[in-house]
Order: C-alpha cells, then sequence, then structure tokens
C-alpha cells in the first residue's frame, strides 16, 4: 500500500488538470466522472492506507528531497499515521459524495468544468495538509486550501458582493498565516527541523523554556484560528457563504476549517507543554462558541444560520482541544463532518429546489414538497442539536465530560450554553424553514421541487453516518460497545514511538457522568420540543431586520462586529493608504523620478547655451582647457 | 664660427619667447578676428612658431629629429592651407562674404 500513497493526493491533482485544462471541450458527464471519480479513487486508496494502518501501524514515506539549505533538510514526504489516515478518510469521503452532490447543483452552471477542477485542486490541498510530513509540506496545503476558498468563495466572480466575500476570506486567512509562518520559524530555531517525526522525537530531550513553548503554541493557534475561523477571525466564514452550497458544504463546514483543529491535535505534545497555552485556547474555543451561536439565533438566510453554527462549532472543538481532549476534538471534526455536510448539502437542495432562495421568511412548509431534504435536515438537526445517540450527542456529551471533568462548573456551563443556543437556533431553522405554511411566492410555490437523485443519495448516506457516526465512540459507562474505540485507535504508537494522541484522561464517577448526560439530553429535548411550538406560531416568525429591536437588533446585525472591523482597521488602512498615496507616492515618489527628468532637463537648457554655433567661441574654450591643464601640469 | 655657433650664441630663453610670442598673436587671432582669411594666416603664424621652436631646440640639442619634424609641419600646413583655402572660396561663392560668425548653420 506504502508505494501508492502518493496517488492519494495526486490522483485529485490529476483531475484538477484534467478538468482545469479540457474541462471546456469535454461534456459535462465526463467533467462530473474525472472530478468525483479522482476523489473515489483516493477514498479507495486511503481505505487500503487506513487497513494497512491498523495491521502494522503508521509509516512514512519520502518521495524526494524537497530542498536542502544548510541544517534545513526538508522532504517531500508523507506521514500516514493514525491522526492524518482518519483525517484522508473524512476529506475523501465526505469529499466525494459532495462531489457526485454537486454534479446535479451545479448542473446548468457554465463553469461547470471550472468548478469541479477547483474542487479537486481543494482536495489535493487539503490532503497535502494532512499528509505532509514536515510542517512545511502542511503549510504548502495550508496555503492551497486558502486559495481554493478564495476561488470558490469568488466563483460567481460577476457579483461584486462575492467578491469582496472572497477577499475578505482571504485577508483574514492571511493574518492567520502570519501566525503559523512565524510558528514554524520558532519551531524550526528550537528543533532545527520541521519534520513532525523528529520534533517529536526530540521533545523529551529538549530543556524547553516554557515561555519558549507557550509561545510556539499561541501562534500556530492564531493559524488555527484564521483558518477554523475563531474569535477575532472568524468574520470571514459567514461570508464564505457567498460560494455555491456544495463549496460551503465541503470547504467551510466538514474539512477545510478543520484544519485548526487538526494542527492542534497534531502538536498536542507541544500544548501537552503549555497549559496557558491550552487556557487560551479554550477561552477563545468557549467565547467563539456562544459568540457565534448567539448571532445564528437572529440570521435568516438559511446558509448563514449554518455559516455561524459551524463556527460555534469549531468553537467547542477547540474548548475540547483547550481540555486536552484532542481525541474528543478529532471525533467532533468526524461527527461534526457528517451532519454538518448533510445540513449545507439539504440546505443546498432547499435553494436548488426554491430557484436560488436563501431567506428563510420566504419558505415554510416545505416538508411537503420536498420529503427527503426534509427527513435528513431533519436528522442533520437532531444530530447537532445532541438527540440522544444521534452522532452529535456522543461527540459533545464528550466534550461536556472532559469540560466537567478538566475545566469545572464554569467552563462546562460556558460550553453548555453553547450548545444549548445551537440547538435552539438550529431548531427554528427546522420548524421556519419546513413547518408552517409556505410563504413565498406563487411563482416560487409552482418551481419547488424534490432535488435529482444524484443530490439525494449523498443526502442519505451522510444521513446514515450523522445517525450511526457516535458509535466509533460511545463512553464507557453506557455501555454499548465500541467504547472509546476512536480514542484507542489514535492512541497507537505514531512514527515517533509515542501515542499519535495519548488518551485522555477523565476521573469520574459514572453516577457524575450519567447526571451531566441526562441534564444535557434532557436540555436539548426540552428546546426541541418547545421551540417546535414556539417557531410554528406566525407571530414568532422572524420579521424583517428593520423592525428588530434591542438585544435582537444587535444579534441580527451580528453584534456589530463587522462595522467594528470597518472603523478599527479597514477605515484607517484605507486612509493610510490613501496619506501614502498622495504624501509618498504621488508627491515623494513620483516627485523624485519626475524631479530628475525636469532637473536634467533644466541642467540641459542650461548647457545649450554654451552650444550656440560661433567658432571662435569654441575655440576660446579649447585655448581656455589647454591653458588650464598646462597651469595644472607646471604649477 | 659656423652657422650654429651663430645660432648658438642667441641664447636659448629667446627662441622660446619669441615663439610663445608669435604663438599666443596667432591664437590671438584666431579667436577675435572674422574674416576667414586671417584666421588662417594666424594658424600658419602658429604652425611657424612651432617649426621656429624645434628647429631652435633642434640645433641647441644637436639632433636632426627636429629639424625633419618641421618639414612635415610644413607639408601639412601646405596641405591645410590649400584645403582651409578652396573651402573658403566655396563658401564665398554661397555667402558672398569671408566672414566665419556667418558659418552657423549647424547650430539648429
Amino acid at each position: 500500500m506504502q508505494q501508492y500513497t502518493p496517488l492519494i493526493p495526486f490522483l485529485p491533482f490529476l483531475g484538477f488538470l484534467l478538468n482545469g485544462l479540457l474541462g471546456k471541450r469535454l461534456p459535462k458527464s465526463a467533467v462530473g466522472l474525472i472530478g468525483a471519480g479522482s476523489v473515489l479513487a483516493s477514498f479507495l486508496l486511503t481505505l487500503g492506507c487506513f487497513s494497512q494502518v491498523s495491521a502494522t501501524g503508521g509509516f512514512e514515506t519520502v518521495l524526494y528531497r524537497f530542498m536542502a539549505v544548510d541544517s534545513l533538510d526538508i522532504n517531500f514526504g508523507f506521514l500516514i499515521d493514525h491522526l492524518s489516515v482518519w483525517m484522508m478518510l473524512i476529506v475523501t469521503g465526505i469529499g466525494f459524495l459532495i462531489h457526485v452532490y454537486s454534479i446535479g447543483y451545479m448542473h446548468d452552471d457554465d463553469g461547470f468544468w471550472k468548478f469541479f477542477a477547483y474542487l479537486n485542486l481543494f482536495i489535493f490541498s487539503m490532503l497535502l495538509l494532512i499528509m505532509g510530513n514536515n510542517l512545511l509540506m502542511l503549510f504548502f496545503g495550508w496555503e492551497g486550501v486558502g486559495l481554493c476558498s478564495y476561488l470558490l468563495i469568488g466563483f460567481w466572480y460577476t457579483n461584486k458582493e462575492y467578491g469582496k466575500a472572497a477577499r475578505k476570506a482571504f485577508i483574514m486567512n492571511r493574518i492567520g498565516d502570519l501566525g503559523l509562518l512565524l510558528g514554524i520559524f520558532l519551531i524550526f530555531k528550537m528543533f532545527g527541523t520541521l519534520n513532525f517525526s523528529e520534533i517529536f522525537d526530540r521533545l523529551p530531550g529538549m530543556r524547553l523554556a516554557t515561555g519558549a513553548t507557550t509561545l510556539i503554541c499561541i501562534l500556530l493557534f492564531i493559524g488555527a484560528m484564521g483558518k477554523s475561523a475563531q474569535i477575532p477571525l472568524y468574520t470571514w466564514l459567514p461570508d464564505a457563504m457567498a460560494g455555491p452550497t456544495p463549496v460551503s458544504a465541503l470547504i467551510h463546514a466538514a474539512t477545510m476549517v478543520t484544519a485548526g483543529i487538526y494542527l492542534v491535535a497534531r502538536c498536542n505534545a507541544l500544548y501537552a507543554l503549555s497549559p496557558a497555552a491550552m487556557h487560551v485556547v479554550a477561552m477563545v474555543g468557549v467565547a467563539t462558541a456562544i459568540f457565534a451561536a448567539l448571532i445564528g439565533l437572529r440570521q435568516n438566510d438559511i446558509k448563514k444560520v449554518l455559516a455561524y453554527s459551524t463556527v460555534s462549532q469549531l468553537g467547542l472543538m477547540f474548548v475540547a482541544l483547550g481540555m486536552g481532549a484532542y481525541a474528543t476534538a478529532i471525533f467532533h471534526v468526524t461527527t461534526h463532518a457528517f451532519f454538518k455536510a448533510l445540513l449545507f448539502l439539504s440546505a443546498g437542495s432547499v435553494i436548488h429546489g426554491m430557484g436560488g432562495e436563501q431567506d428563510i421568511r420566504q419558505m415554510g412548509g416545505l416538508r411537503k414538497y420536498m420529503p427527503v431534504t426534509f427527513w435528513v435536515f431533519l436528522i442533520g438537526t437532531m444530530a447537532i442539536a445532541g438527540f440522544p445517540l444521534l452522532s452529535g450527542f456522543f461527540s459533545k456529551d464528550e466534550i461536556f465530560a472532559f469540560t466537567y471533568a478538566h475545566g469545572g462548573k464554569l467552563w462546562w456551563g460556558l460550553a453548555g450554553f453553547g450548545a444549548f443556543l445551537t440547538a435552539v437556533y438550529m431548531c427554528r431553522l427546522l420548524y421556519v424553514t419546513f413547518f408552517g405554511t409556505f410563504r413565498g411566492t406563487e411563482d416560487q410555490r409552482h418551481h419547488i421541487h424534490e432535488s435529482p437523485a444524484v443530490m439525494t443519495v449523498p443526502l442519505i448516506i451522510l444521513a446514515v453516518l450523522s445517525v450511526v457516526g457516535g458509535f466509533l465512540n460511545t463512553p464507557h459507562f453506557l455501555h454499548l460497545g465500541n467504547e472509546q474505540w476512536l480514542a484507542h485507535w489514535f492512541a497507537h504508537p505514531g512514527a515517533a514511538g509515542l501515542p499519535v494522541i495519548p488518551m485522555a484522561e477523565m476521573h469520574m464517577e459514572a453516577s457524575t457522568e450519567w447526571t451531566l448526560m441526562t441534564f444535557t439530553t434532557t436540555l436539548a429535548l426540552v428546546v426541541i420540543a418547545v421551540s417546535y411550538f414556539i417557531y410554528n406560531k406566525v407571530a414568532n416568525l422572524p420579521v424583517s431586520d428593520a423592525s428588530q429591536t434591542g438585544f435582537t437588533k444587535v444579534l441580527a446585525n451580528k453584534f456589530y462586529v463587522d462595522e467594528l472591523y470597518d472603523t478599527l482597521f479597514v477605515k484607517p488602512v484605507e486612509r493610510l493608504s490613501k496619506i501614502f498615496h498622495y504624501y509618498v507616492d504621488i508627491q515623494g515618489v513620483d516627485g523624485i523620478v519626475n524631479g530628475t527628468g525636469n532637473l536634467v532637463q533644466s541642467i540641459g537648457a542650461w548647457f545649450r547655451r554654451l552650444q550656440n554655433g560661433n567658432i571662435e567661441y569654441y575655440l576660446l574654450g579649447m585655448v581656455v582647457g589647454v591653458v588650464l591643464m598646462l597651469l595644472t601640469v607646471f604649477f | 664660427m659656423n652657422e650654429l655657433d651663430i645660432v648658438k650664441s642667441v641664447p636659448i630663453d629667446y627662441f622660446v619667447y619669441l615663439s610663445a610670442l608669435l604663438f599666443s598673436i596667432g591664437v590671438f587671432g584666431v579667436l577675435t578676428r572674422r574674416n576667414a582669411i586671417v584666421v588662417l594666416m594666424c594658424v600658419e603664424l602658429m604652425l611657424n612658431a612651432v617649426n621656429l621652436l624645434l628647429a631652435a631646440f633642434s640645433t641647441y640639442l644637436s639632433d636632426a629629429q627636429g629639424q625633419i619634424m618641421v618639414f612635415f609641419i610644413m607639408v601639412v600646413a601646405a596641405a591645410e592651407a590649400a584645403v582651409g583655402l578652396s573651402i573658403l572660396v566655396m563658401v564665398y561663392r554661397n555667402t558672398k562674404s569671408t566672414d566665419i560668425s556667418l558659418l552657423d548653420n549647424l547650430k539648429n
């Protein structure tokens, strides 16, 4: 299997080249086949890798030496261990389903071939990010996914707003990338290598100052903040919904945004040395979880609600990371990938059926018109809200358990509040969209239809995964079998002999766990039930943004964060660049350049007078010159 | 007393002063006069000032090379006069004047 490993990222890359270079001339069916087929092939190869890793453990393959400068020696190699192969499964698996879905969703788009080329490039970059055996490779992938994100958010680039959203995402990510890059530099300075196994190999023997470790961890986390949309760099993600819906599902919910989680989980050995950094991670995570969930309560764009829910869920994952429960965070990444991809794709199905309408105030009663979409959306909502035995229930419950065990009651309460809000706005979305009566126009009512099978089949598969995904890692005390399977899977020794992700310890009485679980579950069920009665009333339907008052108005306007950033950063920078433009560029640089020209011209005009055409004058000059020369020679 | 001794009875300084004077007169004439014929004459004066100096030094140093150089200069001067005067004839035909200050067509 080892020798086929390089094919896993390069097959999608080949797909990208084929679709990107020839796609315009190929029929749409061929484009779709190449796009989805290459990812399917990667997925199958990843399954092979998975079985090898589970049989013989992780391995490292080196393709070639990428560069060697002084002590910097970087190979183009892949590290396939329990963590990366798991992420690869998610990326290629979910990626394949979304590719298939896109064949239906993007069918009428002129940029069909371009879309698939970008998607394949994204899968390639993401796999590079995950599989790279050193931080530079990870950085390549990191930048690659950023680029694809930019290209896909601005996919309908004729719309000016979408172009702005794409740029916003790119610039926000750039801020995070700077942190990541500085972190990588610092790691190289400390360890003299960027290779993961070597770093973790040298780690136990090194006497690192706590400050240095904390700095590295914080810098890496700043990178993660950008990519995984945490406060204060989260504002790009909701705007990223400008892209086609499959992109939102693939990149901005299921895979790319989890790159930050992956980075922290991969470097867990470093974070374990710095409690301060972990504290920061947890704090940022919990703040994001609550903040984004609050905003999500008052959004009326079906995709925006899901976007804020993604930000909030990512915050929850960072809480888990901050509590030292790395495996739990990856577990939530997994289940979240299932149900969030499902939710986004079914939202896409709704938008497709409604002919491009995204405002939930124009929907209502859709369950009659789109039964399949309704059922899968219902499953997704229940999974994310924490309905018992669905995937989100297990992963979130584990996060809460760790938060309670490691952080105490306050942390548990905050994280739980975030999850409570999640349940509220997701139920609101579900009930307002699918229940009640249809509120759109007559045209829309005629147009509305269930999506074709190419779209609904991936939805059903994802729905099944969302239901059973939780059983990958059930808690001990429930005795459901498969207990802590994923955590044990990650605890296998990695390339450096250390566990890939050590088992997080949790000392809690089973009765405490029972109490916690009962409490959160009851809360979720109450929310699901109560919000049914609230949001089914016509009086409680979302109103227009203008007529909202007080705190809801603040929420509907997303806490005015965009406006705040605009005033704090964008406007001053704009003003500064205007000053630079006028005083430095036009007056300074241009002044010097034009001034040089003018100076030469005026000197020339002055010297021009010497050339008056009078021979005696020239001769006089010559004589004076000769006399002067003689004088200098003799005196 | 042969011719050489007669020449040598005049101090070398006098030859240098004389030729310097002649040369300066030539230069002054070239610079100030506008009549092309006078200018050419002044050029001849400068050349002959040099000739005089060469001949004098040649005699004092008993070295014939200087006098050979004088012959060369005479030949060149003759050629120069021939070319210069013929140019002057052409100039006169075109401008009806021998004033060199009129010859400034290259200026613009």
